[in-house]
C-alpha cells in the first residue's frame, strides 16, 4: 500500500548552534530527504561596504577585522594591497614577512575552528577543547603584537603599525615546535574515526566544472582536485620566497575538505618557521611620511613630524584616482577588495568580494538529496563565517 | 602564464566591434563594452579557447548619481588557466533591465541579487530577484550614493506592544561628516557670515 507524503518545510536557524552564526535555511523536506534548501542570510549585515565609504583609509581598515572574524588579519591584507598598488608603495621586507608570519597564524586560527567545530557539528567534542587551547595561545599573538586578541587592526597600507615585541618570535617559534604534536593528536582523534568518516565521506560533492561554475576558491575547489592558491599563482608580497606545498583533494567531499584544511595547517606551521628562521631587520612601514605617521619621538621634537601626524589622523592620506582588484588567499578562499579611489582621502566605493559568499549560494546544490542530518556537516565544510557572508 | 598584451590583441581581434575601449592596468584587463552585447561577450569569454575565464569573481555596481548615466556595473572574471584577471564594465541607466547571467554562471545568481538589492538594478530573466542582504520588507537602495548613512528605520523591542518595532531614526547626535581638506579656508557658515 502506497502512504501518502507530503513535503515538509523546515526552518532551520537563525538561531541554531550548527548554523555557524545567524543563517536562516529554508528546507523542505521528503521525509528526512532535503528537496531544497533556501538560505536566507543578510541577518548579520552591518553595511561595511557603505561605512568604508564614509570612512577615510586608515579608518577603514578595523571594518575589514569584523568580516571574517576569524581571521581578522588576512582581510586586511586584501585591502592594505589594494591602496599600496594604487599609490605604488614599496612594503620594507621586514614588514612583509612579519605580515607573511601572521596571515599563516590566521589561517591556522581559522582551520583550527573549522576542523575542531565540524567534527563538533557531527558528534564530537573533545577536538573544540583541545584546538580551542591552541587558539588561544594564537590570539595571545595578536593580542602581543596589536594590542587585540580579535579586532586586530594591525596592517597598514605600506608596512605594519608597530614592530614585533621582544621575545616574540621565540614564542611563536616554541609554539610551531609544538603544534605539528596537536594536528597529530586531532588527525587520530578524526582522519580514521569510524563515525566522523560516515558522517563526511561522500557527503557533499562537489565535481570539478561545478567548483569553477559556482565559483569555489580556496579549500571548496582545492578539495574537488583544482589545484589553484593565490599566495602561489600570483604571489603577493613576499609569498614567492618560501617552499611550500598545495594540498589538493581527489572526491570534492565534505572528507577531502577536512584532510585539505589539515595539510595546509602544516603548511602554514611550516611558512611561519621559514619567516622565523630568515626574518630580515629594518624599517616595518614604508618611510613616507604622507602615507605612515611618523614615531611618537619625533612628533615632540619636529614640527614636520607633527604636521603629518594631525594631517594623518584628521584628514588622512589621499589615495590617487584609480581602480583596482586585489585578491588574497584566505584560509576560506579568495577574499578580494575592489577598490575606487577618487583622489580624496576616502574611498569611492570598495566593494568587498567574500568567498563565503558564493560558497553558501551553492547550498541547495550541495545539500538536494542529502539527508537533514549531512545540512550541518555540509554546512561546517563550507566552513561558513557569518560576518563576512553579511557584510 | 598566457602574455597579458597577447590576451588584449586577441580580445580586440575577436570581438573588435563589441569593445569600447581596453585597457591593461596593475596587470589587469579592463574592457568597457556595450550593455547589449553583455550576454555574448561573456559566453565567449568564458567558453573560447584562447581566453578560458571560466570563473566569475563577482558583480558590483559603482553609482555616480551627477553623471547621465547613472550606474556602472562590473564584472571581475578570472581564468585559471592563463592566470589572467579581466574587469568588465558597462554602463546602465536608471530603472533600466540589464540581462541576467545565471544562465552562463549559476554563481551570478546571488551576485545580481545584491546589486538589485544594494542599487536597485533590475535584471531580465533572473530566476528568483528578491532582496537578500536587507531586512524583510526593507525599502530603499542603501549602497546608492544618496541614501543616508544611518538609514531611515530603526528597530527595537517595545516593551507595551511586547513585539519588535520599526520606527524612523532618531539620533541623540547626527552623523558628523568633518571637512579636513580645507582646513585653511575656514567653514563655510564663517565664509558666509562674512559675506553679508
Amino acid at each position: 500500500m502506497a502512504k501518502e507524503t507530503k513535503t515538509l518545510n523546515l526552518n532551520f536557524g537563525p538561531q541554531h548552534p550548527a548554523a555557524h552564526g545567524v543563517l536562516r535555511l529554508i528546507l523542505q523536506l521528503d521525509g528526512e530527504i532535503v528537496e531544497k534548501a533556501d538560505p536566507h542570510i543578510g541577518l548579520l549585515h552591518r553595511g561595511t561596504e557603505k561605512l568604508i565609504e564614509n570612512k577615510t583609509y586608515t579608518q577603514a581598515v578595523p571594518y575589514f577585522d569584523r568580516l571574517d572574524y576569524v581571521a581578522p588579519m588576512n582581510q586586511e591584507h586584501a585591502f592594505a594591497l589594494a591602496i599600496e598598488k594604487i599609490l605604488k608603495i614599496e612594503v620594507p621586507i621586514r614588514a612583509q614577512y612579519i605580515r607573511v608570519m601572521f596571515c599563516e597564524i590566521g589561517r591556522i586560527l581559522s582551520h583550527i575552528l573549522n576542523v575542531t567545530t565540524q567534527a563538533m557539528d557531527v558528534g564530537a567534542l573533545t577536538p573544540t577543547l583541545w584546538g580551542f587551547e591552541e587558539r588561544e595561545i594564537l590570539m595571545g599573538f595578536y593580542e602581543k603584537v596589536s594590542g587585540s586578541r580579535l579586532h586586530a587592526n594591525y596592517f597598514r597600507a605600506g608596512g605594519v603599525h608597530q614592530d614585533l615585541p621582544k621575545g616574540l618570535d621565540k614564542e611563536i617559534g616554541k609554539f610551531c615546535e609544538r603544534f605539528p604534536k596537536i594536528i597529530n593528536d586531532l588527525e587520530l582523534l578524526l582522519t580514521d574515526n569510524r563515525i566522523f568518516k560516515q558522517r563526511n565521506v561522500d557527503i557533499g560533492v562537489v565535481s570539478k566544472q561545478d567548483a569553477l561554475d559556482y565559483s569555489f576558491s580556496g579549500v571548496m575547489l582545492r578539495g574537488s582536485g583544482v589545484p589553484w592558491d593565490l599566495r602561489k599563482s600570483q604571489p603577493y608580497d613576499c609569498y614567492e620566497q618560501f617552499e611550500f606545498k598545495i594540498p589538493v583533494g581527489k572526491n570534492g567531499d565534505c572528507y577531502d575538505r577536512y584532510l585539505c584544511r589539515i595539510e595546509e595547517m602544516k603548511e602554514s606551521v611550516n611558512i611561519i618557521n621559514q619567516c622565523l628562521a630568515n626574518l630580515p631587520v629594518g624599517p616595518i612601514k614604508t618611510d613616507d611620511g604622507k602615507i605612515s605617521p611618523p614615531p611618537k619621538k619625533e612628533i615632540k621634537q619636529s614640527m614636520e613630524a607633527l604636521i603629518h601626524h594631525f594631517k594623518l589622523y584628521t584628514e588622512g592620506y589621499r589615495v590617487d584616482k584609480d581602480e583596482i582588484y586585489t585578491a588574497v588567499e584566505a584560509p576560506k578562499g579568495e577574499f578580494g577588495v575592489y577598490l575606487i579611489s577618487d583622489g580624496s582621502s576616502k574611498p569611492y566605493k570598495c566593494k568587498i568580494r567574500a568567498p563565503g559568499f558564493s560558497h553558501l549560494q551553492a547550498m541547495d546544490y550541495l545539500i538536494k538529496g542529502h539527508m537533514l542530518a549531512d545540512v550541518p556537516a555540509v554546512l561546517g565544510s563550507m566552513d561558513i563565517v557569518f560576518g563576512e557572508v553579511d557584510r | 602564464m598566457q602574455n597579458i598584451q597577447d590576451l588584449e590583441k586577441i580580445l580586440n581581434s575577436e570581438l573588435n566591434t563589441k569593445i569600447k575601449s581596453s585597457l591593461i592596468k596593475h596587470n589587469q584587463i579592463y574592457l568597457k563594452i556595450d550593455e547589449v552585447d553583455l550576454t555574448e561577450v561573456i559566453l565567449f569569454l568564458k567558453t573560447n579557447s584562447k581566453t578560458k575565464f571560466r570563473q566569475l569573481i563577482d558583480i558590483t555596481a559603482v553609482d555616480f548619481p551627477e553623471n547621465e548615466i547613472r550606474f556602472k556595473l562590473v564584472y571581475l572574471l578570472l581564468s585559471h588557466e592563463f592566470n589572467q584577471r579581466i574587469i568588465i564594465e558597462i554602463e546602465v541607466k536608471e530603472k533600466e533591465i540589464v540581462d541576467s547571467i545565471t544562465s552562463i554562471f549559476p554563481a551570478a545568481n546571488w551576485m545580481e541579487r545584491e546589486v538589485f538589492d544594494m542599487y536597485g538594478i533590475d535584471f531580465k530573466d533572473h530566476p528568483d530577484l528578491r532582496r537578500i542582504l536587507t531586512d524583510y520588507g526593507f525599502e530603499g537602495h542603501p549602497l546608492r550614493k544618496d541614501f543616508p548613512l544611518t538609514g531611515h528605520n530603526e528597530v527595537r523591542y517595545s516593551h507595551e506592544t511586547k513585539k519588535v518595532i520599526y520606527e524612523p531614526v532618531k539620533l541623540e547626535q547626527n552623523y558628523r561628516n568633518f571637512d579636513y581638506e580645507s582646513p585653511w579656508e575656514g567653514t563655510k557658515y564663517i565664509k558666509e557670515q562674512t559675506k553679508e
